[in-house]
């Protein structure tokens, strides 16, 4: 019997996560020796020292712990400790805000320029300028201008989004069919009419990829904001686990940040499938 | 909140119209005080709220003067005592006062320095001053610092030095702000990794990395006293790098740095997972030194008067109960929990109580490894000027007893302390040693001119 393709890729994917998940219990299992210590002594200790368990928990740890978090995603017991998913709640909304706000500001200017030569020619040295900039580096400078920690994160995520979707959508006009823009110029078709029905579905599949690649930048980029100012969201919560020493929670919020932004990732595949035209 | 009276300074009869532009504002405080039970700060307490309360009966200036000069102040405050308890009403003055704003947000660090801020939440000592309080833990020093003068936080848990250097406007821009209670004295150590366990001779300590928290921190003048002391130039001979405390644990594991001197629990927390040893407590250098303050900004403190003296006395009593050994197991269990210093109970027993491993085997015990005195001597300011001066943070002539006057508000602590019970002192500076050397707060020029090792 012959098995599809799909059905034979799954089970290598089965394959692979348990091999990987195998090596992984194994390369945590062990205890290293531990140093001979008084009674007293030991009860003032970690495990870590005590019984030379590994700093690293095993796949079982990880798994335990998850499903605690899992059991109680939204609780709340005060600004410094919430649940899981109300982390990453906070997270996504900061994400889906500041990322709206560059589609709004990165789509026009990006028909722009990429309708307009001159603007093209104008804008372009700020934008390979501001382009590479690492969006933490703006951290500083917009806590100090924008006096406010959380719409700082906003205006981070704002900064990094904008560049693919203003490029790409910007490459996206200037590259369609200079027959088809001729074709609607003959037709007498005003320049409003020309933009929506003519440029703008051409364009779409490659304004869509721009806005794809953003909203993973935006994604990635949350987390470390997060790190740095704090409060609210999965990047604070990883820092938090990370001052407890607690590598269990900081791998399962690593899960998790992977989980969301390959939702974030699948919903504007999607989208891009169905702008998608044959030509 | 703005005329600051020094506590226990009484003026003599007869001289009070040189001491005050108004005499009759001032009126009774300008008379001998009565020899009663009362401490320094109670007593001023009490004599305000006599002028205040004269001031309410006779409410124009001349006429109050005159009645003052008729009967004298003595008098006068033994006749409103007759038909008004003023001891009650000190008592109402510390408790009541309408509130501007009940919803407030205090910023702190993870770390044990903090007990008195974060315990005042669990435990309820900012909720019996009517305030609601939301203490939100913060990444670092400069966070922290970022979003006080923000005004996203009302107050916050700092470095002792660095409302002096913000008012200074040392690493950004010059804003007032004030100390009125110091957090934690002592509570610190130098921590060294574990695989330096035989180099304990710091004058072998030559090219090792050291974490310390902020520039702007004891840690950062004590640690480079003591390496001056051994021998060692700590910008030339030694590597000093700024981590946060919370992340300092993970960086030693990562060998990124081979010591620190930092805050509890962090240290205690680095011998719990078997990374590190405790080399000296920061008691060992400086006995009674101060860590972190509870900093809020001189427009807080003058904009909402009612709210910041309700938060000062809730911090200040949380303080004094802190300071009591046998409260210590209950505050451990208390902070805690994720939502405040997410760390194990057993660390933070050791830091608060004093019994603690070494790190090299040893059960060592000191009932003052870390406790908790809120009084902000200005003194405390004028050392860490000195310090400042001497490794080049600040340039020039200092104003040593300005600034420190400015920031550390002895006086406000001694109100908030005379009001939770506590005796404050009666002066605001006091002579200390550091590694033996004494430290005379008058002379801070030839104190900082002492040292061999200096930027300055």
């Amino acid at each position: 019997m012959r098995v599809s393709l799909t059905a034979r890729a799954a089970i290598v994917s089965v394959a692979l996560f348990l091999v990987f998940i195998g090596a992984w219990h194994l390369a945590t299992r062990g205890t290293s020796a531990t140093a001979a210590m008084s009674p007293e002594y030991a009860k003032l200790m970690g495990v870590t020292a005590t019984q030379g368990k590994s700093a690293m928990p095993g796949p079982v740890d990880v798994g335990e712990k998850l499903w605690g978090h899992l059991k109680r995603p939204f609780y709340d017991n005060g600004p410094n400790d919430k649940g899981l998913g109300i982390q990453l709640g906070f997270s996504i909304a900061r994400v889906l805000v500041g990322y709206l706000i560059a589609v709004a500001v990165a789509l026009p200017l990006g028909f722009l320029v990429g309708m307009s030569p001159l603007m093209h020619k104008a804008l372009d040295p700020f934008i390979q300028i501001l382009k590479p900039i690492s969006p933490l580096a703006w951290m500083p400078l917009a806590l100090y201008t924008i006096k406010d920690s959380s719409v700082s994160a906003i205006f981070v995520i704002f900064i990094c989004a904008i560049w693919p979707m203003l490029i790409n959508t910007a490459f996206g006009v200037a590259s369609v069919r200079k027959e088809w823009i001729s074709v609607a110029r003959t037709l007498e078709v005003g320049t409003f009419r020309r933009v929506f029905t003519v440029i703008l579905p051409a364009a779409a599949p490659t304004i869509l990829t721009g806005m794809r690649i953003s909203i993973g930048i935006a994604w990635l980029v949350i987390v470390a904001a997060e790190m740095l100012v704090g409060g609210t969201g999965i990047g604070y919560f990883v820092w938090n686990e990370w001052n407890n020493l607690s590598i269990t929670n900081v791998i399962i919020a690593i899960l998790m940040i992977g989980l969301v932004g390959m939702a974030f990732d699948q919903v504007l595949a999607r989208v891009t499938r169905l702008v998608t035209f044959p030509e | 909140m703005t005329d600051r009276l020094v506590p226990g300074v009484r003026h003599a009869a007869g001289t009070c119209t040189c001491c005050s532009p108004d005499p009759a504002d001032r009126g009774l405080s300008c008379e001998p005080a009565s020899s009663g039970p009362l401490s320094g700060g109670e007593q001023l307490l009490k004599t305000r709220i006599e002028n205040t309360l004269l001031r309410a009966i006779i409410p124009r200036a001349e006429t109050r003067r005159a009645f003052l000069r008729a009967v004298g102040g003595t008098t006068a405050a033994a006749a409103l005592a007759e038909f008004f308890p003023v001891l009650t009403a000190t008592d109402a003055f510390a408790q009541a006062a309408p509130l501007e704003k009940k919803k407030l947000a205090v910023g702190f660090i993870p770390i044990t320095c903090a007990t008195p801020i974060i315990m005042a939440a669990p435990l309820g000592f900012y909720a019996k001053q009517g305030l609601d309080v939301d203490v939100v833990k913060t990444a670092g020093w400069a966070v922290v610092r970022d979003k006080t003068m923000n005004k996203e936080y009302d107050a916050a848990h700092m470095l002792a030095p660095m409302p002096i250097a913000i008012s200074m406007g040392l690493g950004s821009t010059a804003v007032p702000f004030t100390v009125p209670a110091i957090e934690n004295i002592n509570g610190q150590a130098i921590c060294l990794s574990l695989k330096h366990k035989d180099r304990r001779d710091p004058k072998t300590w030559k090219g090792l990395k050291f974490a310390i928290p902020f520039d702007y921190s004891n840690h950062n003048y004590l640690l480079r006293y003591f390496l001056a002391e051994h021998g060692l130039d700590p910008d030339q001979d030694v590597q000093l790098r700024v981590i946060p405390p919370p992340d300092m644990v993970a960086n030693l594991r990562a060998d990124n740095v081979d010591g620190f001197l930092a805050p509890d629990n962090i240290v205690q927390r680095a011998v719990f997972d078997g990374i590190g040893y405790i080399h000296t407590l920061s008691k060992e250098i400086w006995d009674g030194h101060p860590c972190c303050a509870f900093a809020a900004s001189q427009a807080f403190a003058t904009e909402m008067p009612n709210t910041y003296a309700a938060l000062l006395r809730g911090l200040i009593e949380a303080s004094a109960y802190a300071s009591k050994p046998a409260n210590r197991k209950q505050i451990a269990e208390a902070i805690a929990p994720a939502n405040y210093l997410n760390a194990p109970v057993t660390v933070l027993e050791q830091v608060l109580t004093g019994t603690y491993a070494d790190g090299l085997g040893g059960v060592k015990s000191d009932p003052d490894r870390v406790t908790f005195d809120p009084f902000p001597w200005e003194s405390f300011a004028v050392w860490i000027l000195t310090q400042m001066k001497r490794w080049g943070q600040v340039k020039g002539d200092v104003d040593y007893a300005g600034i420190a006057k400015k920031v550390f508000l002895a006086t406000d602590a001694a109100k908030a302390m005379a009001a939770a019970g506590l005796a404050p002192p009666t002066t605001t500076s006091k002579s200390f040693s550091v590694m033996g050397k004494p430290f005379d707060p008058s002379q801070p020029e030839a104190y900082l001119s002492s040292f061999k090792i200096k930027r300055a």
